[in-house]
């Protein structure tokens, strides 16, 4: 059985504007141990898929449908203080921005301590030991002094860390890390998804990765999920997404990685941007940005259909298979980066 | 810490004298003789040249206010002949402070811990359901308490609370410690005489701190650590208390002292209509009869008290905001 199954989730918010569809019919699996990748560009509702697996959307302005099972219980049917006690305990997040996310008027060792009394009843003396060991584990340096200070006095970097040492805290089944290093410098980018590779062997759990970041998905991914304009596009294993890449929108995420293989001039990227949530384009989300376009993106959206001939693969795009395999061949060779 | 410390003190010197200096200017400024009042109606010009010269008003003012200010530093602020004597009634100043102090602080400390009790739940409920009927309510408390005047709502609940209902007393005031033979005293008495003026007085702050903590406190929901301690699996009155409120208080702890400083210039209202026998009291009378050591004593002794919670404030401030640094 699947640790996390999602299935046809979908999340509206109501606006001043109108209705938002900030997330329709994502469905995806994550098994025990293993880390899934979610990419995408801003506003793709890669953030907001993992804020209603968490019950964190704004309960004023959010309309939740589907199903998301973990280990057999729906989260989004499941009473508050069950899905309270799942919360920081056997699944727990990692947000975006480590500046803003922890208590500024707190110590980190109170915020760490905090985190254990609210799922474990232990004293305060083991409380602020097992503070200590996942501040150790997460390399924190003189964690047995840094643990009375207070967030403002550590840097970005070493605020992600503590982040996930709260995460661990618990020792959670399953963590998902909302684009942990996007507020980072490349050191301690590399320095973070480094440490959450050595933490999930460590620890166990399976990660759910936002980012937009493929290289970042290369490295620690097993299984990826293309998001585009709050639907998915394309599933795969991470081998399978990087061999046989299925839909131009992928194939433009992929174009426009640096590759150390090939000298370009300047890295392709996918002219225009991402469609509005409020007035989506008909059809597929992504033609009006799209080169491959035929008459029937306009007006069809397509399927999310089995690609390549394999059972994991899937993607959601008109173009016939000769086509893509022309595509993927050019890519191989790295001509793609530059007709983009 | 110590650096910042004698740093506001200095500073507060310097207002100290500037505060002082510019209300004697003023008493001087006033085309009125005090000494022709004092003097009485038939008094001769030598009468008169006595008397002016028994009061020190017989030299230029700059003079006179370096006497006071010497005679203040040689007596400490607190001692007896520190601010001499009021020119009305020969009583030293600072048994008129004393006697008067005691009665405006229980006003004006009561009268703030009434708009804590007051604008903190009714803050926080009208944050927590925004639009809601409770905050439409709320709204229309905020634009009574703003705009009617402490006199006529002093008047109001005289009439309705002490004349119609006699649930209050009318215009007397009972010592909490020590009352005057005959008259009622004690801590049950004195809260039961100082309930309408401490309404009448905490209204207008009380409206204005809904205000500011509803808005505070909205602000402070949407912060990202706020999610993080839902994230965490905090219940809803956990994330409210350690997360929301904590965050949310630490502004309004800056305008309590500000506000309370700016309360005491508000309780003379207050004291008026409800003859209470305070500070603000005094200064009124004393302004009535010029008699200046009475109003400058008023003024010394105020001018202190804000100075000092105002200091009070900013170092509690550095406790509970540990992003504050005291240099």
């Amino acid at each position: 059985m699947a640790l996390l199954d999602v299935k046809d989730l979908r999340t509206t918010f109501r606006t001043d504007d109108g209705l938002v569809k900030a997330v329709e019919g994502v469905s995806f699996s994550v098994e025990p141990g293993q880390t899934l990748g979610i990419v995408g560009e801003s506003g793709s509702g890669k953030s907001v898929t993992c804020l209603t697996i968490m019950g964190l959307n704004d309960r004023r302005s959010a309309v939740t449908t589907g199903e998301a099972f973990f280990k057999g219980d729906d989260l989004l049917t499941m009473p508050s203080s069950k899905l309270r006690s799942i919360r920081g305990n056997e699944i727990a997040m990692i947000f975006q921005d480590p500046m803003t996310s922890l208590n500024p008027v707190h110590t980190i060792g109170w915020q760490l301590v905090e985190a254990v009394h609210l799922h474990q009843d232990v004293s305060r003396s083991q409380a602020r030991a097992s503070a200590l060991d996942v501040l150790k584990a997460v390399g924190i340096p003189r964690a047995d002094q840094r643990i009375d200070d207070y967030p403002h006095q550590f840097s970005g970097g070493m605020r992600q860390r503590v982040m996930i040492a709260m995460a661990l805290i618990n020792n959670p089944d399953l963590l998902l890390a909302d684009e942990p290093t996007n507020a980072l410098d490349v050191k301690p980018q590399a320095q973070i998804l480094k440490l959450m590779g050595t933490l999930q062997k460590e620890f166990g759990s399976a990660i759910v990765l936002i980012t937009h970041d493929l290289g970042v998905v290369a490295e620690i991914a097993d299984d990826v999920v293309v998001m585009y304009g709050a639907q998915v596009v394309e599933r795969a294993t991470v081998n399978e997404l990087f061999a046989r890449p299925s839909m131009p929108y992928t194939w433009g995420l992929l174009g426009s990685l640096p590759r150390i293989d090939h000298d370009v001039e300047r890295l392709a990227q996918i002219p225009g941007s991402p469609p509005s949530l409020l007035n989506p384009p008909t059809g597929c989300r992504f033609h009006p940005r799209c080169k491959y376009a035929m008459s029937i993106c306009q007006s069809v959206m397509p399927e999310l259909l089995a690609a390549g001939g394999s059972a994991t693969h899937l993607s959601r795009c008109h173009l016939d298979q000769a086509t893509r395999d022309a595509e993927i061949k050019k890519l191989e060779s790295g001509h793609f980066a530059e007709v983009t | 810490m110590t650096r910042y410390v004698i740093r506001r003190i200095l500073w507060a010197l310097v207002l100290f004298v500037v505060v002082t200096f510019v209300s004697y200017v003023i008493f001087f400024l006033i085309p009125a003789d005090p000494v022709k009042l004092f003097a009485g109606r038939q008094a001769t010009a030598e009468d008169l040249a006595r008397a002016a010269h028994y009061y020190g008003l017989d030299q230029p003012f700059y003079v006179q206010y370096w006497k006071f200010l010497s005679r203040l530093v040689a007596n400490g602020i607190i001692g007896k002949h520190a601010m001499g004597f009021s020119y009305a009634n020969r009583q030293w100043i600072s048994h008129v402070i004393k006697d008067r102090a005691p009665v405006t602080a229980s006003l004006v400390f009561g009268g703030a811990v009434f708009w804590m009790l007051i604008s903190v739940p009714i803050g926080i409920l009208s944050a927590l359901r925004p639009r809601s009927l409770a905050d439409r309510g709320a709204t229309i408390f905020v634009f009574i308490g703003i705009s009617a005047h402490p006199v006529f709502l002093a008047l109001i609940f005289l009439y309705i609370f002490g004349y119609k209902l006699q649930l209050f007393p009318i215009g007397s005031y009972a010592d909490f410690f020590n009352p005057p033979e005959g008259q009622p005293g004690g801590p049950i008495q004195w809260a039961w005489h100082m309930f309408l003026p401490w309404c009448t007085f905490a209204i207008l702050f009380a409206a204005l701190y809904v205000r500011m903590i509803r808005a505070s406190v909205i602000e402070t929901m949407s912060e990202d650590y706020v999610r993080t301690a839902r994230a965490k699996g905090a219940p809803e009155w956990i994330v409210m208390r350690s997360h929301i409120l904590r965050n949310a208080l630490l502004p309004i702890v800056t305008m309590l002292g500000m506000d309370i400083a700016l309360g005491m210039g508000g309780a003379v209202f207050t004291e008026s209509v409800y003859s209470l026998p305070g500070l603000g009291q005094a200064v009124v009378q004393s302004l009535e009869t010029f008699d200046l050591p009475v109003t400058m004593g008023v003024v010394v002794f105020a001018t202190t008290a804000v100075l000092i919670v105002n200091l009070i404030v900013d170092i509690l401030y550095a406790f509970i905001d540990p992003r504050i640094k005291l240099a």
